[in-house]
């Protein structure tokens, strides 16, 4: 393996910084046009209210969007899971009752929680490859499960946090430009997906949901594969629940609204639900891109349910522009 | 005779009640080419898949350079020095060529020098393989095998669809591994090919190996005498049953449906004939040589490249399948689930092409549909007890289901796609006479089967197909299996059975 990737890496870097840079542009041009899309809404969100800050927008996504980020690395296997909201909500009471016991081990409590939703991960996929039952079926059953879970850790909202999870998430890094919470997000999936896309196994994710016999003939164990998949979308999932600990300061059991938005994030990120295609950071932008619509919405003072109808209109024309810009494309 | 590279002995498979493979041996030694020739169904891919590791036996043993090997999965195979290249690509989509290669671990350099020599030193492995055509993949699939220089290199149905000169390349390069430490299985439909290329040849029959041949002149026809057995060899008998009429006494002004230069897709390339009322012209050829498009085109489902296709003596266009429909040609493919509802009842499944006739916002008339229905089910003698949901019924009564569908809606062409399949023997049979009684009725049928044996008895003349053409035509009559396979292997007639006519056009007189 090493020799293999010494040679593409040299590759890679044998290629000049333009080269690259058109590439990107040119294989990512989704991404790129909901970057465009961001921009135009947050100077649009200013002019608005001039006062809107990053950071309120960036603790809000913090969840969401790392309920996005395994929403799509699962989704790019080739599965789904819809029980993502319930593991981000039994991780969040978790982390909310270990908290308020006994503060002072709070590090070892948040890699624990973190390791809960390896763990959560890794039964959904297991469950998944052994019992040959479709995706949709297994990720719903497992949804009452943990939600269920959630139910039996807290019954009702409450457990408490610690100040340095709020610390690290709320404000901003030096300028009042950029928010701690885009950076703690920036890093951690960074920290977790460079190296993963760039290994053996990242390209065997893609790999299994673009062509599954493919896949298996060029010598992929399927199985372990998707069980990885899903292990780190119950990573992500354990992230999600932490952020929700670290910005409300306590456990609620009930799942907030984060698996429909996390599947309404990979799809409009460009993520195809057919596996296969698709990175981290479209989903990412679309979380900020709906975040900064809810808002724009309520500044213009739409009542919520009609915000809600626009919101939903607005993912499907944008999702429509995409897939018609796909086809022509292809076309050409 | 020195020591075998890869042997295999005594390979067992059976999916359930379904014996795949009985007896499968195969004996490669190094330095050879080696062909694995069979008729469809003989177990040919059954064992390929065996020796890559994608299926286990259920008996058997595999010994590589000596060693017994258990191989588990394409890759463990690829590890002990087994590697295949599949008649689809094993190429992901979605990720770039070169990481496809990190993929395997191919060595890049390697890998490079390899394609240079395939003849596609252009190519850009940045590029997405979704956005790269099918030859190209093919290659690429070669060469990242061959990079890794592996002791037995499989390639299954390498050369199809492969353009020429990219198939001499790659017999070029495969030929020169003769005479090294490494060896090649060759699986090829193209007896040419196989002859001009390989050392010897294993033949399955049945799931059994049936001999091997040593590849010298006459070579072919000894394996073709293997892949058929002793049965069908000396002339059973049976290839006499074409009954009914001469057709050639009420031939219409314009023939039904007329096809001139048809091309559509990678495999369909150039096919002429005519199919005329009352007649059942059948159609015999191999896997994949452009029958599955050349029904596609007929039945509407896709649009040809090239060509004029005539219906009643004017020219025809279908967009859709309703086009083909109204034009009163309809398709009844193999796979009855791809036909039916299968979750529907019998009524609902016959009375459907009828109520589609039905304004979109009209009724049902349902007296009169259950009376087609039942007229229906009554001339196909198709056992309804299990009525309310068609998968409950037999394959063979399902198959007659779609065939029943199409008879009170005005239909006079039926395209039979190798409507037998999977069907017991008696079945078969009746639904032969069917095709035959359509016909008496004045329809034109257009029967391609993968059973050689149903065209003598259920057709009056028949075509060939080979590589995207029609290569041979001949009454049925004459189309007994051996000639039958010769012609669809594309080899030229054999001197004994009247050779001189074969290609007469015009079929029956």
């Amino acid at each position: 393996m090493s020799a293999t990737a010494g040679t593409r890496d040299e590759a890679i870097e044998r290629t000049s910084l333009r080269a690259r840079a058109a590439r990107f542009v040119q294989g990512d041009t989704w991404t790129i046009a909901l970057i465009v899309i961001f921009i135009g809404l947050l100077v649009f969100t200013r002019i608005l209210r001039p006062a809107y800050g990053l950071d309120a927008l960036a603790i809000a996504a913090l969840p969401v969007a790392f309920a996005a980020v395994g929403q799509a690395i699962v989704v790019i296997s080739g599965g789904i899971d819809l029980s993502i909201g319930s593991v981000m909500a039994l991780t969040n009471v978790t982390a909310a009752v270990l908290l308020a016991g006994s503060p002072e081990l709070s590090v070892p409590i948040v890699l624990l929680v973190l390791l809960l939703g390896l763990v959560i991960g890794a039964i959904n996929g297991t469950l998944v490859v052994l019992s040959r039952v479709p995706d949709i079926v297994v990720t719903l059953a497992m949804l009452f499960v943990w939600a269920g879970a959630a139910l039996l850790v807290l019954g009702t909202p409450g457990g408490g946090s610690v100040p340095w999870l709020r610390e690290i998430t709320s404000g901003y890094l030096g300028i009042p430009l950029v928010p701690k919470a885009l950076i703690v997000l920036l890093v951690v999936v960074g920290a977790i997906w460079i190296p993963l896309r760039r290994s053996r196994l990242g390209l065997s994710i893609y790999a299994i949901g673009s062509d599954r016999l493919a896949a298996f003939r060029s010598g992929v164990d399927v199985a372990r594969t998707k069980i990885v998949a899903y292990s780190l979308t119950g990573l992500f999932a354990a992230l999600g629940g932490l952020a929700l600990t670290a910005s409300t300061g306590i456990g609620t059991p009930i799942p907030g609204p984060y698996l429909l938005l996390s599947v309404a994030a990979v799809v409009l990120g460009g993520v195809s639900l057919a596996g296969g295609r698709g990175g981290l950071l479209g989903p990412i932008v679309g979380i900020y891109i709906l975040g900064l619509i809810r808002a724009d919405l309520t500044f213009l003072g739409m009542e919520p349910g009609l915000s809600t109808v626009v919101q939903g209109v607005i993912m499907v024309a944008v999702v429509m522009v995409g897939a018609y810009l796909t086809l022509r494309r292809q076309a050409a | 005779m020195s020591e075998l590279l890869l042997e295999a002995t005594g390979v067992r498979k059976h999916y359930g009640a379904v014996a795949a493979l009985r007896d499968a041996s195969v004996a490669v030694r190094p330095g050879e080419i080696h062909a694995l020739m069979g008729a469809n169904g003989a177990g040919k891919s059954t064992l390929v898949k065996i020796l890559t590791g994608a299926v286990r036996p259920d008996a058997g043993d595999i010994v590589l350079r000596g060693q017994r090997r258990a191989v588990h999965s394409p890759a463990e195979a690829r590890r002990t020095g087994l590697v295949s290249v599949y008649q689809e690509p094993a190429i992901v989509p979605d990720l770039t060529v070169t990481e496809n290669l990190a993929l395997t671990e191919t060595p890049i350099d390697a890998f490079r020098a390899q394609v240079a020599e395939l003849g596609l030193s252009k190519l850009d492995l940045r590029r997405h393989a979704r956005n790269l055509p099918l030859a190209t993949l093919r290659i690429i699939d070669l060469a990242r095998a061959l990079a890794i220089e592996p002791d037995v290199l499989l390639l299954d149905e390498m050369t199809a669809a492969l353009p020429a000169d990219l198939t001499e390349r790659v017999l070029t390069v495969i030929r020169g591994h003769r005479g090294t430490e490494r060896s090649v299985i060759f699986i090829s439909h193209r007896m040419l090919e196989v002859a001009g290329l390989c050392d010897r040849a294993t033949v399955l029959r049945e799931g059994r190996t049936v001999g091997v041949v040593e590849m010298a002149p006459g070579a072919a026809d000894e394996i073709v005498g293997l892949m058929l057995g002793p049965a069908a060899h000396g002339g059973d008998g049976r290839a006499t049953a074409p009954a009914g009429e001469p057709p050639g006494a009420v031939r219409e002004e314009s023939p039904r449906l007329a096809v001139r230069n048809l091309a559509a897709g990678r495999s369909l390339l150039d096919a002429s004939f005519e199919i005329h009322a009352g007649e059942v012209l059948g159609l015999a050829a191999l896997e994949g040589q452009g029958q599955d498009e050349l029904f596609a085109v007929l039945s509407g489902q896709m649009r040809p490249d090239d060509g004029e296709l005539r219906v009643d003596g004017t020219t025809a266009a279908f967009r859709h399948p309703a086009d083909a429909i109204r034009a009163g040609i309809v398709l009844v493919p193999a796979d009855r689930s791809a036909a039916l509802l299968m979750q529907r009842s019998v009524r609902e499944n016959i009375g459907l092409p009828g109520t589609a006739r039905v304004g979109r916002w009209g009724m049902i008339d349902m007296g009169a549909e259950r009376r087609r229905v039942k007229a229906a089910i009554d001339r196909l003698q198709i056992d309804t007890r299990a009525q309310s949901e068609v998968r409950r019924l037999s394959g063979g009564n399902q198959q007659k289901v779609t065939i029943a569908r199409w008879l009170g809606a005005g239909v006079r062409t039926f395209l039979f796609f190798d409507p037998t399949r999977g069907i017991d023997i008696r079945t078969k049979q009746e639904i032969y006479q069917l095709v035959r009684e359509l016909a008496r009725a004045g329809a034109a049928v257009l029967l391609f089967t993968s059973e050689l044996d149903e065209i003598p008895r259920a057709c009056d003349r028949t075509l060939v197909m080979f590589g995207g053409r029609i290569v041979d035509e001949m009454p049925a009559d004459r189309a007994d299996e051996p000639t039958l396979l010769r012609a669809a292997h594309g080899l030229q007639p054999m001197a004994a059975p009247p050779a001189g006519a074969a290609a007469a056009p015009g079929g029956t007189t």
